[in-house]
C-alpha cells in the first residue's frame, strides 16, 4: 500500500510549502506597503547564496541552528516545550571555553572533554526545570525561562575577572582555550573554512532519527508525545520519559555552541552568538521535528540571516529577512495544523472508500463488507 | 397523521454512502424506535433530520409539510428537538440558567421562564427542580434535564439518541414513563437504540436500519428480540453455547483489602498510613477503592457491575499499574506485584483492553502497526533487544489484521481511519498476541458493532477455556451475565454484592448497582428453575444466552 505512503510525503512537503508561500507574499505586501519592490530583494537574496563564501557562511551558521533546533525538537516529540535551549547553549559553551582554557591534555582527549563539559552542563541546566515539573509539577515552559535569566547571570558571573573572566580591552572573555581544543575546519580554499564541528551536526541529525524512530527508547518517547494517556498505560512511566527527555534536550542544546566556539572563536565572550535557542524553535517547528526536515530549515534561515546585509546596499532595509522569519514561523503552526487535520479526515473518507470497496487487507474476495464510516 | 415523513433520503461522503434511500414515518403521538447495528447510519439520518447534515436526495416532510434544513435552528423552528447521547450541558450553572441558555428570548430568564418550566416538568412528570446546581444531578436527572429543554423550545418531535445507554434498569423504567408521558400529550418520539427488549417495551413502531438503508418495520407486539436482532444484523445470529464452567481452583490474580484514595488529594507516600486514616476519617479524603478484596482463578471470568463512577476505573487503573495501590495487596500467580511497575506487569502476561481506547489503548495519528506495538513495546515480535523490529512489528500486525477480523486496506493507516469496533478488534487482538494470564476487559465491546462483538466475546471464551483468568467490567448487563462466572457489584468503591450469573437477572444486578441491594443476590424462582431445568438437561431459560438479543 504504496499509496498512504506517497499520502504521508505529500502532507509532510504541503506545509512548509504552504507556510513559506504566504510567507513569502506576505512579507511583499509588506515591502509594498512601504513603497519598495516587492521582489527585488528576493533576487538580490538568491544571489547572495550562489557565491562560496556565502555558502560558507551559511552552512556555519547552519550548523548552530540545527543542532539547537534539534534540542527544541526532541522536547516537542514528547510534547515538552524546552523553551531553555537558549540558556543551556550558551551556558554549556561558557563552561567548555572555561575547561578549554585551564585543562591542556592531548586532542584526542581534550575535545571529548570539551564535548562532555558542555553535554553535562546543558543537561543539568535542562535537568532542573525537568525535576521542577516530575516533582512539583511546575510547568517546563515556566521553570526554563526562569532559568534562561539565571543563566544570563551565572555567565556574568564567571566573566568577573575575580573567577573565570579575562578582560581583553572593553570585551569579556574567557581567556583564550588550549589549541588542544581546537577543531581545525574543512579548508574551502577561499572561500574560508568550514566548522569541523559540522560534521558533530550532521552525526546528532542521524543519531537522533535512528533513536527516535529505531529504538525502544524512541517509540516510547513518540507514544508519550502523541497520547500521554496512552503511554502510560502502555507501561511508560511518564516522570521518568520527562526527565529523561529534559536531559537529552538539554544535553544537546549544551552541543549548539560548541562549532563556532571550538572552530572559530575559541572563547566565550561578549561576541559569542545569542538568541540561537530562540530561533532554533522556529527552526524546529518549521522543520516538523523532522532531522530532514530541520536541516532544510536551519539552511533556510541562515540564508535568510547572511544574505540579507545584503540588502543595505540597495536601499533595503535588512530587516526583511526578520520579518520573513517571523512571519514563516506563524504561517507554519497556522498551516501544519490546518495540513494536519485535512489529513486525517482525507485519510479516514479513503479509508471509508476502500472498504467500501470490498478492498480489505487479507480478505479473500470477500465482497460482502460492511460499509462502516470511518468513526473516531 | 404522521409527524415526520422521510423519503428516499440518501447521503453520501466521499467515497461512503451513509444512508441509501430511507424511509421512514413516524406517526403523531407515537414513540417510534430506530434501531440498527453501531455504524449502520441511524446517528446520519437523524442528524440530516436535525438539519446538522444536508441529504443528498430525498424529502422531509414534517407534519405533512416539506421542509428543508439548513441548521439545527431551522429544525427547532418546526418542533424538532434532539436529546444527544453525550449531555451538553454546563455543570457549573443550575437546571433553570442550563435550560434558558441560548433561548433567552423566549420567557427571559427570571421568574417567567421559571414558571414555565415547572409547567412543563409537572405536565411531563418530569420532576425537575430548576435551580440546582447540574453538576449535583445524577445521570438520570441530567437527561431529564436535556429533555426539559428541549420541550421548552417548542419541541413537538424528540429524537432520544441512545437514552438508555446511561442509565441502568430502574432508570430506564422512569424514562419509559416520560415518554409514555409525552406521547400522551401528543408528541411524537423518535428513540434510537441497539438494546432491542426496550425498543420492544416502549416503542409503537419499529424501523430497522442496516448498511446505511432501511430494511424493514416491525410491530413490537409480533415480534421477538431474535427476530429483530437477526433483522438487525441481516443473518441468523450465532448462539453463544451455554458455557460450561472452566474454573480451575489456580488462583491467577488474587487482591486484598485493596484502597485507593481520591486522585485529588495529595499523595503522602508509603509510611504514613495512619496519618492517612486520619484524614479519611476527617472526611478531607475521599476513598475511591474501600478495601476491594477477590480471587480470580484461571479460566475464570469475574464480572464487575456497576454504575459508572463507583470505583470501577480506579480498579482498573490499580490492578494495571496507573494508580499506586495506597493500601493492600495485589498478587499476581503467587507474585507481589503491588509495587510492579506497568511495563512490568503487562511484560508478565497482564492484557488490558481498557475502557477508553482512544484515550488509552490508540495512538490515534499512528499507523495501525505501531498501535500494535504499542504496550508492547519490550517483547517479541517488536523488538529485539533495544532494537525496535519494525519487519517484526508490521508482519504481526498483518497476521493480527487477518485473525481478527480487521477491516482495513492497509497497515500503514493511522488508527483513528478505522471505525470503533475494528480498532477494538485490533486491541484485542493486540492483547491476545502476548498470550496473557490475566486479561483486564473494560468494557470490551462498547461502541462496538454486532459481528465484532460475538468475535469479542468468542475470543474471551476461548482464552478462558485455555485458563484466562478474566475481569470483565461492563455496563452492558446482559453481557456481564452472558459471559461471566461469578458476579461482583460495585458501589461507591466498594464490592457490596455478589450473584450467581446463572440465576440473578438484570433488574435485581440493576437494584445492587443503586446501592438498594447487597449480600448475596439471589432470584429463588429462577434459581429454582434452573434447576430444574439442569435435572431436565435443557436449561430453557438460562440468562446465560442473554447477549444474543442485546445485538450491537
Amino acid at each position: 500500500m504504496k499509496k498512504f505512503d506517497k499520502e504521508r510525503l505529500l502532507l509532510a512537503v504541503a506545509g512548509p510549502v504552504i507556510a513559506l508561500v504566504v510567507a513569502v507574499a506576505l512579507t511583499s505586501v509588506v515591502l509594498l506597503a512601504s513603497g519598495k519592490n516587492p521582489f527585488e530583494p528576493y533576487t538580490l537574496m538568491f544571489e547572495q547564496a550562489t557565491f562560496s563564501d556565502i555558502q560558507v557562511l551559511i552552512i556555519n551558521q547552519a550548523s548552530l541552528y540545527y543542532i539547537a533546533a534539534l534540542a527544541v525538537a526532541v522536547g516537542f516529540r514528547m510534547n515538552l516545550f524546552n523553551i531553555g535551549v537558549d540558556g543551556q547553549y550558551q551556558l554549556a559553551a561558557m563552561m567548555a571555553a572555561i575547561v578549554g582554557a585551564h585543562a591542556a591534555l592531548p586532542a584526542v582527549l581534550q575535545v571529548p572533554l570539551l564535548i562532555l563539559t558542555a553535554v553535562l552542563t546543558g543537561a543539568f541546566w535542562a535537568g532542573i526545570a525537568g525535576v521542577l515539573k516530575v516533582t512539583r509539577g511546575v510547568s517546563e515552559v515556566v521553570a526554563t525561562i526562569m532559568l534562561n535569566a539565571i543563566a544570563t547571570s551565572v555567565i556574568a558571573y564567571l566573566w568577573l575577572p575575580s573567577v573565570f573572566g579575562v578582560k581583553v580591552g572593553n570585551n569579556n572573555t574567557t581567556g583564550e582555550m588550549h589549541k588542544s581544543g581546537w577543531v581545525p575546519g574543512i579548508d574551502v580554499g577561499d572561500a574560508g573554512e568550514i566548522y569541523g564541528l559540522v560534521i558533530l551536526a550532521v552525526l546528532l541529525g542521524i543519531g537522533y532519527w535512528v533513536v527516535l524512530n529505531r529504538t525502544r527508547f524512541g517509540f516510547d518517547l513518540r507514544a508519550s508525545g502523541a497520547s500521554e494517556s496512552a503511554a502510560a498505560a502502555s507501561g511508560v512511566n511518564p516522570k521518568r520519559m520527562v526527565l529523561t527527555a529534559m536531559l537529552v534536550s538539554g544535553g544537546m542544546a549544551g552541543l549548539a555552541g560548541l562549532p563556532i566556539l571550538l572552530g572559530d572563536t575559541h572563547t566565550y565572550s561578549l561576541n559569542f552568538p545569542t538568541g540561537i535557542g530562540f530561533l532554533g524553535i522556529g527552526i524546529a517547528l518549521l522543520g516538523r521535528n523532522s532531522p530532514t526536515g530541520i536541516a532544510f530549515a536551519a539552511l533556510l534561515w541562515a540564508w535568510l540571516d547572511k544574505a540579507s546585509p545584503e540588502l543595505d546596499f540597495h536601499g533595503y532595509d535588512k530587516e526583511i529577512a526578520v520579518i520573513m522569519q517571523g512571519l514563516i514561523v506563524i504561517a507554519v503552526v497556522v498551516s501544519y495544523e490546518a495540513v494536519r487535520e485535512w489529513g486525517l479526515r482525507r485519510q479516514q473518507r479513503r479509508v471509508g472508500a476502500e472498504l467500501a470497496a470490498g478492498n480489505v487487507l487479507g480478505a479473500t474476495s470477500d465482497n460482502n463488507t460492511t460499509k462502516e464510516v470511518a468513526g473516531r | 397523521m404522521t409527524a415526520v415523513e422521510l423519503a428516499g433520503i440518501t447521503k453520501r461522503f466521499p467515497g461512503v454512502v451513509a444512508n441509501h434511500d430511507i424511509h421512514l414515518s413516524v406517526r403523531k403521538g407515537t414513540v417510534h424506535a430506530l434501531v440498527g447495528e453501531n455504524g449502520a447510519g441511524k446517528s446520519t439520518l437523524m442528524k440530516i433530520l436535525y438539519g446538522m447534515q444536508k441529504p443528498d436526495e430525498g424529502t422531509i416532510a414534517v407534519n405533512g409539510e416539506q421542509v428543508t434544513f439548513s441548521s439545527p435552528a431551522d429544525a427547532i423552528v418546526r418542533g424538532i428537538g434532539m436529546v444527544h447521547q453525550h449531555f451538553m450541558l454546563a455543570d457549573n450553572l443550575t437546571v433553570l440558567e442550563n435550560v434558558v441558555l441560548g433561548s433567552e428570548k423566549l420567557h427571559g430568564i427570571g421568574s417567567k421562564a421559571r414558571r414555565t418550566i415547572l409547567d412543563l416538568s409537572k405536565r411531563y412528570g418530569l420532576g425537575v427542580r430548576p435551580d440546582v446546581l447540574v453538576e449535583e444531578l445524577g445521570v438520570a436527572d441530567r437527561q431529564r434535564v436535556e429533555i426539559l429543554k428541549v420541550l421548552y423550545r417548542g419541541a413537538r418531535i424528540l429524537i432520544l439518541d441512545e437514552p438508555t445507554a446511561v442509565l441502568v434498569p430502574q432508570e430506564v423504567d422512569a424514562l419509559f414513563d416520560n415518554l409514555r408521558e409525552l406521547k400522551a400529550e401528543g408528541l411524537s418520539v423518535i428513540f434510537i437504540s441497539h438494546k432491542l427488549g426496550e425498543v420492544l417495551s416502549v416503542a409503537d413502531d419499529i424501523t430497522v436500519i442496516r448498511r446505511g438503508t432501511t430494511v424493514g418495520t416491525a410491530v413490537p407486539s409480533e415480534t421477538t428480540p431474535r427476530q429483530l436482532a437477526e433483522l438487525m444484523v441481516g443473518s441468523e445470529l450465532p448462539t453463544p453455547e451455554t458455557s460450561e464452567s472452566t474454573v480451575t481452583d489456580k488462583p491467577v490474580i488474587e487482591v486484598e483489602d485493596l484502597t485507593v484514595l481520591s486522585a485529588d488529594s495529595v499523595s503522602t507516600g508509603k509510611g504514613s498510613a495512619s496519618l492517612l486514616m486520619d484524614q479519611v476519617e476527617r472526611g478531607a479524603v475521599r476513598l475511591v477503592l474501600d478495601h476491594v478484596s477477590f480471587t480470580i482463578h484461571a479460566g475464570e471470568v469475574m464480572g464487575i457491575a456497576g454504575v459508572e463512577g463507583n470505583g470501577q476505573t480506579e480498579l482498573i487503573d490499580a490492578l494495571i499499574g496507573l494508580k499506586n495501590a495506597d493500601a493492600g495487596v495485589i498478587r499476581f500467580t503467587g507474585d507481589d506485584i503491588t509495587s510492579w511497575s506497568t511495563r512490568k506487569r503487562r511484560e508478565q502476561g497482564i492484557g488490558y483492553i481498557p475502557e477508553d481506547r482512544h484515550r488509552h489503548g490508540l495512538l490515534l495519528e499512528s499507523p495501525l502497526w505501531e498501535n500494535r506495538i504499542l504496550g508492547h513495546v519490550t517483547e517479541r515480535p517488536n523488538a529485539k533487544g533495544i532494537w525496535l523490529d519494525i519487519k517484526g512489528a508490521q508482519e504481526d500486525t498483518r497476521r493480527i489484521v487477518e485473525a481478527y477480523d480487521v477491516r482495513t486496506p492497509s497497515i500503514d493507516v493511522t488508527a483513528a481511519s478505522l471505525s470503533g469496533g475494528n480498532q477494538q478488534k485490533l486491541i484485542v487482538g493486540r492483547e491476545m498476541s502476548h498470550k496473557p494470564r490475566f486479561l483486564i476487559a473494560a468494557h470490551p465491546t462498547r461502541g462496538v458493532d454486532v459481528g465484532a462483538q460475538a468475535a469479542i466475546w468468542d475470543l474471551i471464551r476461548a482464552a478462558r477455556r485455555e485458563g484466562l483468568a478474566v475481569l470483565l467490567i461492563s455496563a452492558d448487563l446482559d453481557e456481564l451475565i452472558g459471559l461471566s462466572d461469578t458476579l461482583r457489584v460495585i458501589y461507591n468503591g466498594k464490592l457490596v454484592a455478589d450473584a450467581d450469573p446463572a440465576t440473578i437477572t438484570p433488574e435485581e444486578l440493576g437494584s445492587a448497582m443503586t446501592g438498594a441491594a447487597s449480600g448475596h443476590l439471589e432470584n429463588e424462582e429462577l434459581a429454582e428453575q434452573v434447576e430444574l431445568a439442569e435435572q431436565a438437561e435443557s436449561p430453557a431459560q438460562t440468562p446465560a444466552d442473554a447477549p444474543e438479543d442485546e445485538a450491537r
